[in-house]
């Protein structure tokens, strides 16, 4: 278990790897959502391309505003951008820093959607069964009485009975996976390239010692509004604390005590009543209590802890016989 | 500082991550309970529209107020909009604030359960059956030369594989009708995305130091509500012990008077440390009918909610002076809003 507290407190030290961390969680839930999507190919020619270009181009488009939503960066970013001026002046190469590092997280998750289902092959299928051409493959249904189109638009639903004892639809869905499995290999082979020229190529560019400022910056940013929030709620736990005490001791009266006392009172006090006399902060009877409580409902204290914040401590003032002051706390 | 991370972890911890951990075992359960749900469309052209639509929308609201229960910033929330002024003010946008973020987490859930019924399809399947152009699927020689009644009665029974005879018909029509469900969930959760996407990423270009502002005072509302609890706990708490200590003195006192005058500590100077300590846990009672009244009387005549101010109120006086009574007579009535000023004057002697 303490191991266990060490690794996440480090991974969440590090606000790039939580960025990090969150943009692969995404990734993986995005093959999720792929394979549990019941893909369901209409096999019709008007909707076939079009049902198949939405599941293509729709869940990357969520996935990126998910992953847009769910990065950290997103609101640094906003409020270095919107803030005023102040005291501070505006970088403009950070901002562009984070937005660059929020875009390209963001941008793996539609990724791995699109080249999964590239790879898997059924999309491509859905879209593409109608213009392949049928003469290519044998064993074409020709005694249903449908037109060519049709024929092609229903190769992939595999429970249709048209193509029962046949395969037909077999060789063309194997095919046509062929060709979406290359795109999707290409693409991967493009981006792959792209990022290690982009690696290899951009030192020469950049001024790294500006890079290195940047960096800095935005990791600076980060750390000083997760240190702000932190702060904010150490705060309010305290000013709570010190507002119920003082509305506490606010509710203290004035006592009377009965006379004569029985002779038993112990003429010393030991330490464990020193401490109950201090929680009780002073409210003492039933009365009291119940209208603490009262007015605690219906006329909360105001939002003042200046009196308790600054008590009068107790001063000690030495003196000798003849009245000088030998030492004062006042 | 470390102290005060680990602190504030805990705390945040405590606070956002329960209700996150919440709302996503909300959501998991909303989707494993559609998927334990045996659907099963009443295939009768009266019934099949609301049964179908029906599942879409009522659980959606249930789990809505479900997270509503679930939320323990409801009754935060209620508490601050019904309680009386009083001397701190109201700020509507604190409660508009709080309601927001209730309400974001609520919407959670119901969002799961209808993205995976319109992806699943059998409650549209269910629902439009009827409406469909059954020419488009097949041969148009299963519908002629019937009436419109027994058109929709045909129809209406698509959904159930075991009422409807001609299965490919039926598979083409379903498929076609659970493509429309998977395409009306997909521009679902676009649209729950993009909304999602403008509050959160869109806002700070409007209301940021408002919205830090309001964003402190409403933990600030819950936490010392908390404060409020804890402290009136430990209040309870010293409060009993007090008053169970004096009940105890009380009761030996009287029977000390009652049995045999002796001087109350007199004796004890020469004892040791140990043997001190142990006559005073035992606050005078050391005889079975003692204890037995002691027992008795806490039932029979419980002692009133008044602890007993005594007299050495946490000053040294009585204790150097060594004299009861004139302390008592001098520190009774204790100060009421400004903490006692203390100052005692300490002779010196230049010896």
């Amino acid at each position: 278990m303490e191991r266990l507290k060490l690794v996440l407190q480090y991974f969440q030290s590090n606000s790039e790897s939580i960025s990090n961390g969150i943009c692969i969680i995404l990734a993986l839930v995005s093959v999720k959502l792929y394979t549990s999507f019941d893909f369901n190919c209409p096999c019709l020619p008007q909707y076939n391309k079009l049902y198949s270009l939405g599941v293509m181009t729709v869940p990357p488009i969520i996935l990126f505003f998910l992953g847009v939503l769910v990065n950290r960066h997103t609101g640094v970013m906003m409020d270095e951008w919107m803030r005023p001026t102040g005291n501070r002046s505006k970088n403009p190469a950070v901002v562009k820093y984070l937005f660059s590092a929020m875009i390209q997280r963001a941008l793996l998750a539609p990724m791995v959607w699109i080249l999964v289902t590239l790879l898997d092959g059924k999309i491509f299928i859905c879209a593409f069964s109608v213009s392949v051409d049928p003469a290519l493959f044998q064993g074409l249904p020709n005694n249903t009485g449908l037109d060519v189109i049709k024929i092609m638009a229903k190769v992939p639903c595999r429970e249709d009975v048209i193509f029962k004892n046949s395969s037909f639809r077999k060789a063309v869905s194997r095919y046509v996976r062929c060709h979406s499995q290359a795109v999707g290999w290409s693409i991967l082979l493009f981006l792959i390239v792209l990022g290690a020229m982009g690696r290899l190529i951009k030192p020469c560019f950049d001024d790294h010692a500006t890079f290195l400022q940047t960096r800095y910056w935005s990791n600076y940013l980060d750390v000083e509004q997760k240190l702000f929030d932190e702060t904010c709620v150490l705060h309010a736990r305290d000013f709570a604390r010190k507002c119920v005490v003082q509305f506490f001791e606010d509710m203290r009266e004035d006592t009377v005590l009965y006379l004569p006392h029985p002779p038993f009172i112990s003429n010393f006090r030991e330490d464990w009543e020193e401490e109950e006399e201090e929680r009780l902060h002073g409210i003492t009877k039933q009365q009291q209590v119940d209208k603490l409580l009262n007015k605690w409902y219906y006329s909360k204290p105001e939002l003042d802890v200046t009196r308790i914040s600054h008590r009068p401590k107790t001063c000690v003032t030495w003196e000798d016989r003849e009245g000088n002051t030998l030492y004062s706390d006042v | 500082m470390d102290k005060f991370r680990m602190m504030f972890q805990f705390l945040q911890s405590n606070q956002e991550s329960f209700m996150n951990g919440i709302c996503g075992i909300m959501a998991l359960a909303s989707a494993q309970m559609y998927s334990a749900f045996e659907f099963n469309c009443p295939c009768m052209p009266e019934y099949n529209y609301t049964y179908g639509i029906g599942l879409l929308i009522i659980p959606p609201i249930w789990f809505f107020l479900l997270g509503f229960v679930l939320n323990n910033n409801v009754s935060v929330l209620a508490e601050e909009w019904r309680r009386p002024t009083g001397r701190r003010t109201k700020d509507p946008t604190i409660l508009r604030y709080m309601f927001c973020s209730i309400t974001q987490r609520s919407l959670i859930a119901p969002a799961v359960w209808v993205s995976v019924t319109l992806m699943d399809g059998k409650s549209f399947l269910c629902a439009f059956s009827i409406n469909l152009d059954i020419d488009r699927f097949g041969n148009t020689s299963l519908v002629k030369g019937m009436s419109e009644m027994e058109r929709i009665k045909l129809l209406a029974r698509i959904p159930c594989k075991e009422l409807f005879e001609h299965q490919e018909i039926r598979a083409a029509a379903s498929r076609y009708i659970k493509c429309i469900s998977q395409a009306c969930g997909w521009m679902f959760l676009l649209m729950m995305t993009f909304t999602a996407f403008l509050i959160r990423a869109i806002r700070p270009c409007f209301t940021q130091a408002a919205f830090l502002k309001t964003k402190y005072w409403s933990h600030y509302i819950d936490i010392e509500r908390k404060m409020f609890d804890e402290t009136c706990k430990e209040h309870a708490k010293s409060f009993a012990k007090v008053c169970i200590h004096q009940y105890f003195e009380n009761i030996s006192g009287e029977m000390r008077s009652f049995h045999y005058r002796r001087s109350s500590r007199d004796g004890s100077d020469d004892d040791s440390e140990d043997k001190k300590s142990d006559e005073e846990k035992l606050l005078g009672i050391r005889a079975q009918d003692d204890m037995n009244k002691v027992l008795w009387n806490w039932h029979t005549c419980k002692p009133a909610l008044a602890l007993r101010k005594d007299e050495i109120d946490g000053e040294n006086n009585g204790r150097l002076n060594g004299n009861i009574n004139g302390a008592v007579n001098g520190f009774a009535k204790g100060h009421t809003h400004e903490v006692e000023k203390k100052e005692w004057a300490v002779y010196y002697s230049k010896v």
